[in-house]
């Protein structure tokens, strides 16, 4: 038993880097494999609504009279079941994440 | 006449972030009675399987729980995998094998920190979760997410992690064991520690087994009950003993989740070196018909998953027994007896996750 075991520990971490990232001065590293957001290519969609079906929150809205393809990204929870399910790989998944918004807006993307 | 006052402890305390309410009967400074209250983040997660592809309940699964996550996925893949009679193939064993000792050592590492925080410790709290930061980059780099892993599926898994990677990792926890020896060495061996938490809470063996306490709880308590002794997945290829401690007492839980740490970490050195090629999943057609029952072993202890499938898409009703449910009995039972001050500590030794109780 001791009274000063962490002492030790404590003194080391005097003289080492920071653990932490100094955002926003140097940014965090990302992997191969980080789910950051999904990004939807709007030429090659065709609009089949197997994204919306398989969506676990609701987040997508496909609409194939309009041609209209909605996210909510304030509801996405990124899990990748889209990307899965994309028949014409239109969908993917970008490693670095969404940026901080001010409004509550949904993604529309419409075919020209 | 001692006079008996009732004081209101939680749902929203700083040593736990989640709601929970427990109403303390205290007689001169001891806790005579304690009742406890949960239902106050209760989502309704097994009504919705009624709603939702029973293929993609998984997503839902995994959002049990932020922390016991991967495993929460994997019993109810493997509850579908054995109503569908599928066999997984081998190499996705191994792999679900070593996300969940991942998700372990990151669960544990969490709990350290937290208790490190409840006796007011404040630079052995961050060093636990500087150490636990290197998990979540290991699980980050191999599934895509850090608390939601979302690679295990029905039939398999999603992600595959290569030789290489997996030598790496091997050999980066290895590295890492030296310090998370010397942090835990702190819990052990500090005299201040050791004066909190020796002798505190005592749950005696009889009453942790007949309380049907789960995971550390129990085995703080001496009761081997270690659902990995079940042999279920990659873990009957695997050599373990489940980690004992006879005391009972705050010291003794805290020591079976340290020994479990270095456990895990053999664990996933053992995984690494017997995975064998192959693919990482089956192919899934039809629907399930018929129920089963599968249990497993969670950082906290041992869940239960439940379901019963009638032919269709939609699973009929699912049931999830979770470890903080089942060790809340053991809870009330330590509360009993010990003094206020004591209250918070003795709360975070059965490290209660209480979304996971009310689901």
């Amino acid at each position: 038993m001791s009274l000063f075991s962490m002492s030790w520990v404590v003194l080391k971490s005097l003289f080492k880097v920071p653990a932490t990232v100094r955002y926003p001065f140097a940014q965090k590293h990302y992997y191969e494999n980080t789910r950051g957001k999904i990004m939807f290519e709007v030429n090659t969609c065709i609009f089949c609504g197997l994204c919306q079906r398989k969506c676990p929150a609701g987040a997508i809205m496909v609409e194939r009279k309009d041609k209209k393809w909605e996210l909510d990204r304030f509801k996405c929870i990124i899990c990748g079941a889209c990307v899965e399910a994309c028949p014409k790989k239109c969908i993917h998944m970008e490693h670095t994440h969404t940026k901080p918004a001010v409004t509550k807006e949904k993604e529309k993307h419409i075919h020209a | 006449m001692t006079k008996r006052t009732i004081i209101p402890f939680g749902p929203q305390h700083p040593v736990l972030p989640e709601p929970v309410h427990l109403e303390l009967a205290v007689e001169d400074g001891k806790v005579v009675e304690a009742i406890p209250s949960v239902g106050f983040i209760h989502r309704g997660l097994e009504k919705l399987v009624e709603k939702k592809d029973f293929f993609d309940f998984v997503f839902v699964a995994e959002r049990i729980c932020g922390i016991c996550s991967f495993i929460h996925g994997m019993t109810y893949c493997m509850v579908i995998e054995e109503i569908m009679k599928l066999e997984v193939p081998d190499r996705a064993q191994y792999l679900r094998l070593v996300w969940s000792e991942l998700s372990r050592l990151h669960s544990h590492l969490l709990w350290l920190g937290l208790m490190a925080d409840a006796f007011g410790f404040e630079s052995l709290f961050m060093h636990c979760w500087r150490l636990r930061e290197k998990i979540l980059d290991i699980i980050e780099e191999t599934t895509g997410g850090r608390v939601i892993f979302g690679s295990c599926k029905v039939g398999g898994v999603r992600k595959d992690i290569s030789a290489d990677t997996l030598d790496r990792i091997v050999k980066v926890l290895h590295e890492y064991e030296r310090e998370i020896k010397e942090i835990t060495d702190v819990f052990i061996a500090d005299g201040s520690v050791k004066h909190r938490m020796s002798g505190v809470g005592v749950l005696s063996k009889e009453d942790a087994y007949h309380l049907g306490a789960v995971g550390p709880t129990a085995r703080g308590s001496g009761v081997d009950f270690d659902m990995r002794k079940l042999r279920y997945g990659a873990y009957k290829n695997i050599s373990f003993a489940p980690v004992l401690e006879t005391a009972g007492d705050c010291y003794s839980r805290c020591h079976v989740r340290i020994r479990e740490l270095f456990q895990s970490i053999d664990l996933i050195d053992q995984a690494a070196r017997k995975i064998p090629a192959g693919p990482l999943e089956i192919k899934v057609s039809g629907f399930p018909e018929g129920e089963f029952f599968a249990r497993t072993e969670q950082p906290r202890g041992e869940v239960i998953y439940y379901a019963k499938a009638n032919g269709t898409k939609f699973l009929q009703r699912l049931r999830v027994r979770t470890p903080t449910f089942a060790n809340i009995p053991a809870l009330v039972k330590i509360l009993q007896g010990c003094d206020v001050a004591d209250v918070p500590v003795l709360i975070l030794t059965i490290d209660p996750c209480i979304s996971c109780t009310e689901r």
